[in-house]
């Protein structure tokens, strides 16, 4: 394992979850693809950031105090100016354990919740399904053990209740489904390589739509270390 | 570690006969094996003396002969000593009935038991356990013969985690005329457990067919059984328990909440290729299908009724379960019609079901079945026959057998399974067809041809 990733996990073990850069970093390090973002301290940081980016973006709260970032209202999207975004710096620096925000590029599409967990019959499993606010009222996923083929990959989506939203329903936008696939494979050797140290990763959402496959954001959990 | 000494063995030894109270379990299984089973049988007490008349060893090492399995019905801190005694004395492997380990916390005894048949090679069955139904060489479960049903020959196996729940299988499939190989209960599964014995099980000759009742694999044990389904040559059936979360964890995570433990067994297994069952009834259904039909696949079918709703109902079903409800040329309706009796040509409906109505009889059913198998489009029939209607006879199981025995394509039949009809049923199964209880019962076997193979 690169001397990098073995890093992150460190400093992730003493919270019991990976801040949202800190994740971003170790999806990038396994060639996932991010929305692009960066992550500033400064309020002026925030405005170079968007201009980089472009408009519209998303901000959100960094701090090891808050892993629901929604719940603690640390979360704006749809930020369209200057002057929003720095309402929305000075709103967010004010939560606990402020340590920056991340300006995220605001990605567009179909959003799917690809995650893994460590299954103790089966070892690590990722689930693919149809994300949104919605997912765990239908539950509409595909479970299968990681590692896995494209074919399954690609099985594992067509076996969706709503399979239909990914190839364009009534005149929808297809999604990019070659770089889908790449990022679930990918993604379950990920599972596989950190199956000692992850309990669960959710990658939620992964914003599909007929160009890219990106995750806009990733919450990943330790496994609690046996002290012996 | 070979089985073979375990679920085919030339001898026997019981160890923890009792010299005063004939319902111990330990005599239970001494006597049923001494006068019923093949494999040559011996009974251990220290104490000695005779049983019966039969010789009571003191040990193990006094039994003369080659001992192929012991099986150990004594308390569960003796049970390590015993299987020290069995290696050294060059026992095949020993099955332990004693429960009073990981299943009440003395997880250090059932390590300890572990350890050493790891060590030594030595196989070892349960503990907590019926142990092993393998005729005709031997038979551990401690319940009388007499109180038991007679399982008939034939070529399903099971494997269950629980005893309870086997022998209930084992009277279910019984009853609907299914035939048995071989049983075995795993208990606590210390050292042998399902994987290891479907691996045996799927090379084994008597077996084509392997039912499973799990409540869970060990750690990882999973992804081996996966691992055998992709290489597996016998349809295995699968009936989980244990599939409610027992307590609620705070989960913060969607993936954790999402795929709990049972939406994940569910989905691997089906992506396995295992059939798993949701029920009971569903489990025998899906075991007696198999045994009869093994190596086809029922994709398209003809429904054949007596009754009008019968054949709605198992055209919901099917429809449901994905498979198609063939249908029918006009051509073929045309030339089937005249082949039928002059009553039921004026008010039968030919299209898929195929409606023969209440004045059908066996002419009509057997042309109609007969007509279907040989079409190209039809895989399979679901025969749905009510033995009250006037016109059928008992002799109807046995025509309809031999013609399904011509094309080599599957009939499943529904009959309602009260006792005025079992003449009518044994026509059938007697004949190698597979008979329902329910017409979503027939559908189910249907289904079971249709599992996903690797």
């Amino acid at each position: 394992m690169k001397k990098r990733i073995q890093e992150l996990l460190e400093r992730a073990r003493n919270v019991g979850w990976m801040m949202e850069p800190d994740a971003r970093e170790l999806l990038k390090l396994y060639n996932l693809p991010v929305t692009m973002f960066h992550w500033v301290h400064t309020r002026e940081d925030a405005l170079k950031a968007a201009a980089d980016i472009g408009y519209p973006v998303v901000t959100k709260i960094v701090s090891p105090k808050i892993m629901h970032k929604s719940d603690a209202g640390g979360v704006r999207v749809g930020i369209s100016n200057d002057e929003e975004l720095s309402r929305a710096y000075d709103d967010l620096s004010r939560l606990v354990g402020f340590d920056g925000i991340i300006v995220d590029q605001m990605a567009r599409g179909t959003e799917l919740i690809v995650g893994a967990k460590h299954d103790p019959q089966f070892g690590m499993v990722v689930l693919t399904g149809i994300g949104g606010t919605a997912v765990e009222i239908y539950k509409d996923v595909a479970i299968r053990m990681a590692p896995f083929s494209n074919d399954t990959a690609r099985e594992a989506l067509s076996s969706l209740t709503g399979s239909s939203l990914l190839t364009g329903y009534r005149g929808g936008e297809a999604v990019n489904m070659e770089k889908l696939v790449h990022l679930m494979v990918h993604f379950s050797e990920l599972a596989v390589d950190l199956e000692k140290n992850i309990e669960s990763i959710d990658l939620n959402p992964v914003m599909c739509n007929a160009k890219d496959a990106l995750i806009a954001d990733a919450r990943i959990l330790l496994k609690e270390v046996q002290h012996t | 570690m070979k089985l073979d000494p375990l679920l085919q063995p030339e001898s026997l030894a019981v160890v923890g006969i009792s010299l005063s109270n004939p319902f111990n379990p330990a005599n239970v299984i001494y006597h049923k094996n001494n006068l019923r089973y093949d494999a040559r049988t011996y009974c251990v007490n220290p104490r000695g003396g005779t049983l019966f008349g039969d010789p009571v060893y003191k040990s193990i090492s006094q039994v003369p002969g080659k001992i192929d399995c012991a099986v150990l019905s004594i308390r569960a801190d003796l049970v390590p000593a015993a299987i020290e005694e069995c290696i050294e004395n060059e026992v095949g492997g020993a099955i332990i009935i004693s429960g009073g380990f990981a299943e009440t916390g003395r997880i250090d005894l059932q390590n300890q038991v572990a350890a050493l048949a790891h060590e030594h090679n030595f196989p070892v069955i349960g503990p907590n356990c019926l142990g092993i139904f393998s005729p005709p060489s031997i038979d551990t479960f401690f319940l009388p013969s007499e109180r038991l049903v007679t399982p008939r020959k034939g070529n399903v196996a099971l494997l269950s985690q629980s005893g309870g729940i086997l022998v209930d299988m084992m009277i279910k499939l019984t009853q609907e005329g299914v035939g048995i190989s071989r049983t075995v209960s795993i208990g606590n599964k210390a050292v042998i457990d399902e994987i290891d014995l479907l691996f045996y099980l799927d090379s084994d000759p008597k077996t084509s067919v392997i039912g499973l009742y799990l409540e869970g694999f060990s750690e990882g044990r999973g992804r081996d059984f996966v691992t055998f389904m992709e290489q597996a040559s016998r349809p295995v059936v699968l009936l989980k328990a244990g599939k409610t979360p027992g307590g609620s964890r705070a989960v913060s995570s969607h993936t954790a909440s999402i795929a709990g433990d049972y939406p994940v067994f569910r989905e691997v297994i089906r992506q396995s290729g295992a059939l798993e069952a949701q029920n009971e009834a569903e489990f025998v259904s899906y075991c007696e299908s198999l045994s009869c039909c093994k190596e086809t696949t029922a994709e398209r079918v003809c429904i054949i009724t007596a009754s009008g709703g019968h054949g709605a109902m198992a055209s919901d079903g099917c429809f449901n379960a994905g498979i198609e409800v063939a249908q029918i040329p006009e051509d073929d309706i045309q030339e089937l019609q005249p082949q039928l009796s002059k009553s039921v040509q004026a008010i039968a409906s030919l299209n898929n079901p195929i409606d023969l109505t209440g004045s059908a009889g066996d002419n009509d059913f057997y042309t109609a079945t007969r007509f279907f198998l040989e079409k190209d489009y039809v895989d399979a029939v679901i025969l749905l026959l009510l033995p009250y209607l006037p016109a059928i006879s008992t002799d109807i199981g046995a025509r309809i057998a031999s013609v399904a025995m011509q094309y080599n394509k599957p009939v499943i039949t529904y009959m309602p399974h009260v006792d005025r009809y079992v003449m009518f049923i044994e026509g059938f199964e007697s004949n190698g067809l597979a008979v329902a209880h329910s017409v979503e019962g027939a559908v189910h076997m249907v289904r079971a041809m249709n599992r996903r193979r690797s």
